[in-house]
């Protein structure tokens, strides 16, 4: 994390409160009090934050707002950040059919860490994994936490298309394709469930600064969700994340 | 209400308004129109709200039937449209009838046209928006461009058409016949990744569109930006004029349908009040970058909502009106007596 917050000009309807140059979970934390902070002040004259891994991008009207006046303003709430009561961070359980046509690259990923492909599923499955983000295409997760044990690199020739709900690996990385896109991770699992859906209230499943929790799943209950969320009748399981505040912010 | 039919979509066509904002934060693109002044400009000329839903049009236009009878205006690059075979203005409202046909005779300058009709395009408005997102199958008509085929409802216009029609401007925001175009730019967020050099080959060479330019963005091929170290960055926002420079050392300027994070380095960002400039150049054109002040910016913008303040009060003093009979009337008000005349209109 930087000494001092930069504030960097975007062009002229948007500026980049940077807090460092690195992926960690002090520096989201400070990001998610900043966000938390714009939002209940209502700032005059912000159109949107984009939080990112290590900024938090501000799109303003410049009509509205004069770029030092904004400046200024986001510095205080800055300088007061500690007074920020940060709602408890929730898990999203995402359950998951593992292996099979649903995760065709499961045995790649076994076999490159000389493993079976129960216990990839079990390393998979025992992380609570922090969104640092979301970007690339609606809804599209970079989580952070994933065990080294299962990194694996990505395939050799990306797919051009990759079937919406996908869980992959990629590198040091975790993520789930939330719609159908081309991409190149080793694909092993897919959850039924809908991480956007425009139809919904609110749209998008995920939300910076929360966890997720990967839970097998078999066939059969599979396609009892998918039949849920057809129906509208599915229940997201969410809960608050243990042991939160005994780490928060701190490593 | 109104109804269009599309005979033939053209290239690209779709629906658009001043883009999706809000969703940024979950990686929705923002899209929108790439050409705001344009497509502003056709919203005024048929009395709508300047960000109501219209189509927008690429390279090659559309014919398309009419249903009804529809106050329709045209602003933008300049494809030759005609209706029926007749030429008709650009930049002026017209009413059509149902049976009538709109084609283009073909691209004569610029990229983008704009089509507006009385009353807006009415499709269903998803996450606060007209637009259709192409990537996200998302807004605008079924998530996608237009296909012959196709039946577009028409919403009830604020007023009587024959009140509008006829409305013209001569308003240009800049030459569209120009092949070299010049880009004022606010420098970074990251222009300290590069060198001086690197700084002083951006702002002083000609670069050229390449083939590969779209509603996400316009790659730029010319000479070679230099890095200091590295092109990658660990991923930040990306804002309406963003100017990428990959390692290969080419910019690319982010547009309308840009993702919303991003992992090059970002030189600088074309300044709000020439993006209609890009959106309305194409493969060969070129580009030259100049330094600009974000107070120059900020007073652009300004300047340009001032003009658009005195288009809509020009417009607003063209009207025609066939005046059926007129009455007389004496008032009394608060003890004075006022001599009022009441037109009744056609």
């Amino acid at each position: 994390m930087y000494e001092k917050t930069k504030y960097l000009l975007a062009g002229d309807k948007a500026l980049d409160i940077e807090f460092g140059n690195s992926i960690s979970e002090e520096i989201n934390s400070k990001i998610r009090s900043m966000t938390v902070a714009i939002e209940t002040q209502n700032v005059l004259g912000v159109i949107e934050a984009v939080p990112t891994y290590r900024s938090l991008m501000i799109h303003y009207d410049p009509l509205k707002t004069d770029f030092n006046k904004l400046k200024d303003t986001l510095k205080t709430l800055e300088e007061n950040l500690d007074n920020i009561d940060l709602p408890e961070p929730e898990v999203i359980e995402i359950p998951t059919l593992y292996g099979g046509d649903y995760g065709p690259d499961i045995e790649n990923v076994a076999k490159h860490n000389n493993m079976s492909v129960d216990e990839v599923i079990k390393i998979h499955t025992s992380e609570e994994y922090l969104i640092y983000m979301l970007g690339f295409t609606p809804g599209f997760p970079y989580l952070g936490g994933m065990d080294t044990k299962i990194a694996t690199p990505r395939l050799q020739s990306p797919r051009t298309k990759i079937p919406g709900g996908s869980v992959g690996i990629a590198g040091e990385q975790t993520g789930i394709y939330p719609i159908d896109s081309p991409g190149g991770w080793q694909l092993i699992g897919r959850t039924p469930l809908d991480l956007f859906d425009p139809k919904r209230e609110i749209p998008i499943l995920l939300k910076a600064g929360n966890y997720i929790a990967f839970k097998s799943i078999n066939e059969t209950e599979y396609i009892e969700i998918k039949n849920a969320m057809n129906n509208g009748t599915y229940e997201y399981k969410k809960y608050p994340r243990k042991n939160w505040g005994d780490d928060n912010g701190t490593n | 209400m109104g109804q269009i039919k599309i005979i033939n979509p053209g290239f690209l066509t779709t629906v658009q308004d001043l883009g999706r904002y809000g969703y940024q934060q979950y990686g929705v693109s923002v899209s929108g129109v790439m050409d705001q002044l344009s497509a502003k400009l056709a919203n005024i000329l048929v009395g709508n709200n300047e960000g109501e839903g219209l189509l927008e049009v690429t390279m090659m236009g559309p014919q398309i039937e009419f249903k009804s009878s529809i106050l329709i205006a045209i602003t933008g690059a300049n494809m030759q449209p005609v209706i029926n075979g007749n030429t008709i203005n650009m930049n002026k409202s017209i009413i059509v009838n149902p049976g009538d046909k709109l084609s283009f005779k073909g691209l004569k300058n610029g990229c983008r046209s704009y089509i507006a009709f009385a009353g807006g395009i009415d499709v269903p408005i998803v996450m606060g928006s007209k637009s259709t997102f192409l990537r996200g199958k998302l807004g605008g008509f079924e998530g996608r461009a237009l296909k012959a085929g196709d039946t577009l409802n028409i919403g009830q216009p604020s007023t009587s058409l024959y009140l509008l029609e006829g409305k013209e401007t001569n308003e240009n925001f800049y030459d569209m016949n120009n092949k070299t175009v010049e880009l004022r730019v606010v420098l970074g967020p990251q222009d300290d990744a590069f060198t001086q050099k690197g700084l002083e080959t951006f702002l002083s060479n000609e670069y050229h569109v390449t083939p590969n330019c779209d509603r996400m963005g316009y790659t730029l091929d010319g000479e070679k930006i230099e890095h200091k170290d590295k092109a990658d960055i660990i991923s930040d926002g990306i804002s309406m004029g963003a100017i990428q420079v990959p390692s290969k050392g080419n910019p690319i300027i982010m547009m309308a349908d840009r993702q919303t994070t991003g992992g090059y380095t970002k030189i600088g960002n074309v300044i709000t009040s020439d993006l209609s400039k890009v959106a309305q150049a194409k493969p060969g054109d070129k580009i030259i970058f100049k330094k600009s002040s974000l107070q120059e910016a900020h007073a652009l913008i300004k300047e340009i909502e001032n003009k658009f303040e005195q288009i809509k009060f020009e417009l607003s003093k063209q009207v025609k009106i066939e005046v059926l009979r007129t009455k007389k009337f004496n008032v009394r008000v608060n003890g004075n007596i006022y001599d009022v005349k009441v037109d009744e209109i056609k």
